[in-house]
């Protein structure tokens, strides 16, 4: 082999290299370029034009979904109980193989996994860690739940706020690996099926006989409305990958029936307590759903939920 | 020949530096912002960019009524002060940081679950530099269950 076809193969080695970062470049360019088109569906929040050209001027934006920890621990505070016959089996974990079924399932059993944990259900909390380590693996999520968090979480499986502090890294570790490798179509996915199964468990666990006006478990169901809009936002950003359109689609049945759903509420005024320098958002919201919407949103979760489950 | 490797290798560096910031800021976030949000529980969600002085960045979010929220603004050091506002969907500001000595942490809780945009812009550096700062900005959310 002589120098010069060595030099060459470096050159050629090279370039591709060069490319290779080029094309990407330009991609992360134009997914920032397309997030300001997909401005428009903000539209649906009422706000008008020209507060839409105002944010197409914005370098990034983010829309954060509740995460699987944080939808646990709302049903906790709305005064939901521990049910385990409503959480995906972790028996069920051969069923996925592909990657759509693997992020939904991902999001779906981590939230599950905070809810157990949230009610110390030790033994819940690690199967249900261990179901979610099977998702990551099959993604090919490297070191986001590895045998040391498996290890970490059986030795502090009676300190809730260590298993919290895992739970949350272990979220973390997903979502920033999909971002650091393109695959924010997943990243979103995982997302979606997490707030679906907070759908599930909520709707699940509201009594038949539930006062329609005076309980925070429906309140906080009705409140999916404000975060609904957010959940298209998201997926919009991925809309040319085929697994967030067929997600999009039970988005847009959900969507149909929230939008049966009235919320109205006043200016917020911010008050803080000068002395533990926290401030309460004050504000008064009236909310409307009818028994019969909130029995088609119930059902419409449930058939949504069983199709992701399998 | 040899120029021709050294501008490649110029090139090559330049064409990684996206991959090698982004795990820099995911690194950033979890060993130096997540610490910020003690007593709070960092609620897992990863939203970080590299933004460049004059730069801003918003975040959409639903906050629900019944849960302490903190929200926490993490810029590397290198970075200029980083002003942030809470705003609600019609864009009255509930929060600015500006009046606030540049806080960069803001603890709150609802009455009424509410969704509110956090918007933020780092700073201008101030002097004569002709090179403009980069950094990792992490937006983090911390929660903690209403006490009893």
């Amino acid at each position: 082999m002589n120098i010069k076809l060595l030099h060459r193969r470096a050159l050629y080695f090279l370039a591709c290299i060069i490319a290779f970062g080029i094309i990407t470049g330009c991609a992360s360019d134009k997914k920032k370029g397309k997030d300001s088109d997909d401005l428009v569906t903000i539209d649906s929040l009422e706000i008008d034009e020209q507060l839409i050209q105002d944010v197409k001027t914005v370098k990034e934006i983010f829309y954060s979904l509740p995460s699987p920890l944080e939808t646990a621990m709302i049903l906790k505070q709305a005064g939901a109980k521990y049910n385990e016959e409503l959480l995906n089996p972790t028996d069920n974990v051969s069923r996925y193989v592909t990657n759509k079924s693997m992020a939904l399932n991902l999001g779906i059993y981590t939230t599950d996994l905070s809810y157990a944990s949230l009610f110390d259900q030790t033994q819940a909390t690690i199967n249900y860690m261990n179901a979610a380590k099977k998702m990551a693996e099959g993604l090919g999520i490297l070191n986001a739940i590895d045998e040391d968090v498996i290890e970490r979480l059986e030795a502090n499986i009676n300190n809730r706020d260590v298993i919290m502090d895992i739970i949350s890294e272990t979220i973390m570790n997903s979502s920033s690996f999909f971002e650091e490798n393109d695959r924010q179509a997943l990243s979103t996915i995982v997302l979606v099926g997490g707030w679906v199964e907070g759908l599930y468990i909520a709707t699940n666990l509201v009594g038949a006989d539930a006062d329609f006006n005076n309980n925070e478990l429906i309140n906080r169901i009705i409140d999916q409305k404000l975060t609904l809009s957010t959940v298209i936002s998201l997926l919009d950003e991925s809309s040319d990958n085929e697994d967030v359109q067929a997600v999009m689609t039970n988005v847009n049945e959900l969507k149909a029936i929230f939008e049966k759903v009235e919320i109205t509420t006043s200016k917020i005024e911010p008050v803080t307590d000068e002395e533990t320098n926290i401030t309460t958002l004050k504000s008064e919201t009236t909310i409307s759903m009818s028994p019969a919407t909130y029995n088609e949103l119930k059902e419409k979760v449930k058939v949504i939920r069983s199709n992701y489950i399998l | 020949m040899k120029k021709i490797y050294q501008i490649l290798i110029v090139l090559t560096v330049l064409a990684l530096i996206p991959f090698y910031s982004n795990s820099q800021c995911k690194s950033f976030a979890k060993k130096v912002c997540k610490l910020e949000l003690t007593p709070y529980i960092h609620d897992g969600n990863y939203n970080a960019a590299i933004l460049t002085e004059g730069e801003d960045a918003e975040l959409y979010k639903t906050f629900y009524a019944g849960q302490n929220y903190r929200i926490y603004i993490c810029g590397s050091d290198a970075l200029p002060e980083i002003e942030f506002q809470v705003l609600d969907v019609n864009r009255n500001v509930l929060y600015d940081n500006r009046k606030n000595d540049y806080s960069r942490v803001w603890d709150f809780k609802l009455q009424a679950s509410q969704q509110l945009i956090i918007s933020l812009r780092v700073k201008n550096s101030e002097g004569e530099s002709e090179e403009l700062v980069s950094g990792c900005v992490a937006i983090m959310f911390g929660i903690k269950e209403e006490a009893d």
